[in-house]
């Protein structure tokens, strides 16, 4: 009995998550459902966690997720996927970038550096555990920017709203000559994960 | 139009342009600010103004409400604390053109201060209180707001939250048109205008008739309503964010969803508290709603679980619902396998800031820092470490000037932003040369109110609308107030900051210190254009430009046990220079040929 659909996105500040779970949110709403969205923004341009959550189904009351329920984990960071572990259902999927950017804290050497993240994230999610390479498919694509399409992409596989619906919430969030290499990103993203 | 997908500050906006709102003023604070920042897309049609602190945005609205227009005033919560003296004033004058304020409260305080429900404040000012759950209803109720305010003389306050103010669903904004509302005339009006104690007395009495109004208004209001529920042993009274957990959390039970909560729609509350076996009261913050329902004689199930703190969520109503119904429904939580040490990721000063030079020299100086709010509040985390006290926008000159009256002996240095310092230092700065303080104020002056996204000041040459405008020169306002000693340095030359900062902090005399760099982000400075680097085969890893706590500096090989080489990530340093400055060794320098 599990009529709303959780999509937690989770990463660090500057990685376009907010435009990633603004087009998310837009999608379910360009397939018909009810749709809520909510972000933590504040101290998010320097440095710091970022995540914000996408709630859709009939009908959706709460903006925010309960602890432990999330069914679709999307990761910008390896280290912050091993973080929001306990957000995650039990038969939740984790969809989680490549990247790793080391915390301020474990670069001047104040906190150790995680052990093994990738090994970690192996561990917890198992079988529900997807990768992808957003800044190599950002590069082909031609713009590192376009990171977060990408990962966009990857995402459409995961969900089941049709592909123009993905497409045209892309297009009415970004400035007309961003479009066509955000395409290509979100059109290589999505191919990663056929 | 079809639905939109709005968060609740783009809402108050659209609702705004469809009530006809005529003028708009603002101090920005999270989370209110995007509020200003979208009525700015209807320039032309609303006259919209960042005002220098939030009381002169609060007078604004009144005055322009007085002239007959429609006015709103956004603000963060701790903003009406600031905006308290005209708000309680005008209250008693009553309104001309309507006057709709925006207080956003921080439950959980994601980025503030401190945690204050303002709903106690608008009781205090008897004046209207409706409290959105979403973004429809932050449409709906802005749109309702202005001729609710015309028609009671009353002002209407809107209060938002974090979540309310930054989660986004769909809204129907009707046709999407602005509302055809001409501002009312201005009529010379003594008697109601000057509060004189002779007039005021008066007034006294219309506050008061005016508040049974405003009871009548809101028990036949339609943002008060009853949803049915299947069971009827409990029946819930939840207005604003709490609302949507209710309902979630306890979804066959009915509801009493209050939109209109000041004044309480108390007979509406009474006859559905007749319906169910007893009522129990969701709200976040304080027991506003609950104290009032009391009050009118309606009892309430009060209960132990702990929801009077922080943000509520449905995770902490349903411990309510397993202390209301015991084990019913409460689902056993799942075995998790234990996660491994995890690196914190806190917010730090941008690679390049112009804030961290001045920090670092403070420490080295050992001088004792009464802090203020803006990004320089990240000054206190390590290795920085430098920053003893932080109260309020402000606070830190007065602080400082405190300490030293208490006999407070050492270097004392108020660090205090551009932004910060008009909204409500200039004051402080005053009393310090009136009464002849001998304390340094350091303005970290970055020509932006960095904190909450880079919004214009008087200090930044142009105006909400990117229209030039004069430009204010701190140094000269000190001047002005008084202040003999003003200095300006430039925070990327270090030398001179140290001398200048050391020379002042010993002087024994009221002193400022302009400290002057451009915001990196808002300067769109150029990350990673030419970086400086480490010269491995000079850096004697004695680790102090670790001591800066620059995002872009980090560690590199291990030469001794504990003891790093220095490394400088390309694609984060802008060449800022400070770094190069710190190294003993001449380690470090530029990339540029
Ligand atoms: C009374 C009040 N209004 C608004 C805020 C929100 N706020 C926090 S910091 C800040 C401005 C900081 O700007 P500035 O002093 O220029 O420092 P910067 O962030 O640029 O370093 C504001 C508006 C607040 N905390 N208190």
């Amino acid at each position: 009995m599990n009529e709303t659909t959780n999509v937690t996105l989770v990463g660090v500040g500057g990685q376009g998550i907010l435009l990633t779970a603004d087009v998310l949110a837009r999608t379910a709403a360009e397939a018909g459902l009810d749709v809520k969205k909510s972000e933590i923004h504040g101290m998010s341009q320097r440095g710091g966690s970022v995540s914000s959550q996408v709630r859709f189904g009939a009908r959706v009351h709460s903006p925010i997720i309960p602890e432990g329920e999330t069914d679709l984990l999307v990761a910008f960071d390896a280290v912050e996927a091993v973080r929001a572990f306990p957000s995650v259902r039990p038969a939740g999927r984790a969809l989680v970038d490549r990247c790793y950017l080391v915390p301020i804290t474990v670069s001047s050497g104040l906190q150790p550096a995680p052990e093994d993240p990738d090994g970690a994230l192996a561990r917890l999610y198992g079988e529900r555990l997807l990768r992808v390479d957003s800044r190599a498919l950002a590069a082909e694509a031609g713009n590192p920017r376009t990171a977060n399409m990408a990962i966009a992409g990857a995402l459409s596989r995961l969900l089941p709203f049709p592909e123009e619906a993905w497409l045209s919430a892309l297009r009415g969030r970004l400035p007309a000559k961003l479009v066509d290499v955000n395409l290509r990103a979100f059109a290589l993203g999505r191919a990663a994960l056929a | 139009m079809s639905k939109l997908f709005l968060s609740g500050n783009e809402a108050i906006a659209r609702g705004a342009y469809a009530a006809g709102c005529h003028v708009a003023s603002a101090y920005p604070g999270t989370p209110s600010t995007e509020i200003l920042e979208n009525i700015a897309k209807f320039k032309g049609e609303i006259n919209c103004e960042w005002s220098v602190n939030e009381k002169v945005a609060l007078e604004i609205g009144i005055g322009a409400s007085i002239a007959g227009a429609r006015a709103l005033v956004c603000m963060k919560h701790v903003g009406l604390n600031v905006a308290m003296d005209p708000l309680m004033t005008y209250t008693f004058e009553g309104t001309n053109g309507g006057l709709v304020v925006v207080s956003a409260d921080d439950p959980g305080m994601h980025s503030s201060q401190n945690e204050q429900d303002n709903r106690v404040l608008q009781r205090f000012a008897r004046a209207v209180t409706l409290e959105p759950s979403d973004s429809q209803e932050a449409f709906d109720m802005a749109r309702a707001a202005w001729d609710l305010s015309e028609r009671t003389g009353s002002i209407v306050f809107l209060r938002m939250t974090t979540r309310t103010s930054h989660s986004s669903s769909l809204v129907d904004v009707g046709d999407g048109a602005r509302g055809a509302v001409e501002p009312k005339p201005y009529v010379k009006n003594p008697k109601k205008y000057v509060s004189v104690p002779a007039n005021a007395r008066a007034m006294r009495f219309e506050v008061e008739k005016r508040l049974e109004v405003l009871r009548q208004e809101s028990e036949a209001s339609p943002f008060n309503r009853e949803e049915p529920g299947e069971r009827t042993d409990f029946g819930f009274v939840a207005s604003a964010a709490a609302y949507n957990y209710v309902k979630e959390a306890f979804p066959e039970f009915p509801v009493f969803k209050v939109g209109f909560s000041n004044p309480l729609p108390a007979e509406r509350i009474r006859a559905f508290a007749a319906k169910v076996g007893a009522l129990v009261v969701v709200e976040e913050l304080d027991p506003v709603l609950r104290d009032a329902i009391v009050l009118a004689g309606i009892p309430v199930r009060d209960y132990a679980t702990e929801l009077r703190m922080m943000e509520l969520n449905v995770d902490r109503l349903r411990a309510l619902r397993r202390e209301l119904l015991g084990g019913e429904g409460a689902a056993p939580a799942p075995e998790k396998p234990a996660l491994p040490a995890l690196p914190a990721r806190p917010p730090t000063l941008c690679a390049g800031c112009g804030h961290r030079g001045v920090f670092y020299t403070l420490a080295k100086l050992k001088a004792t820092v009464t802090g203020d709010i803006g990004c320089y509040t990240l000054g206190v985390a390590p290795p920085l470490s430098s920053m003893d006290t932080t109260i309020c926008m402000g606070a830190s000159i007065g602080a400082a000037f405190g300490m030293r009256k208490a006999g407070y002996k050492g270097r004392l240095a108020a660090v205090i932003g551009d932004s910060t310092f008009f909204h409500s230092g200039m004051t402080g700065l005053l009393d310090v040369v009136y009464n002849k303080g001998a304390i340094t104020v350091v303005v970290l002056d970055n020509r932006i109110t960095g904190m909450t996204g880079h919004q214009p000041n008087p200090g930044t040459g142009r105006t909400l609308l990117g229209e030039p405008t004069v430009q204010t020169s701190i140094a000269e306002v000190a001047r002005a107030l008084g202040v003999k000693r003003v200095h300006e340095v430039d925070v990327y030359n270090l030398a001179e900051v140290e001398r200048v900062l050391k020379e002042e902090l010993d002087c024994g005399e009221p002193s400022v210190v302009v400290a002057y760099g451009s915001c990196v982000i808002a300067a769109k400075k150029a990350v990673g254009a030419v970086p400086h680097a480490v010269d491995p085969a000079k850096c004697k890893s004695c680790g102090a430009c670790f001591k800066l706590g620059c995002p872009a500096i980090v560690r590199g090989e291990e030469t001794a046990p504990g003891r790093f080489r220095s490394k400088i990530e390309p694609a984060a340093c802008i060449g800022c220079d400070v770094c190069a400055q710190v190294c003993p060794f001449k380690a470090i320098s530029t990339t540029k040929e």
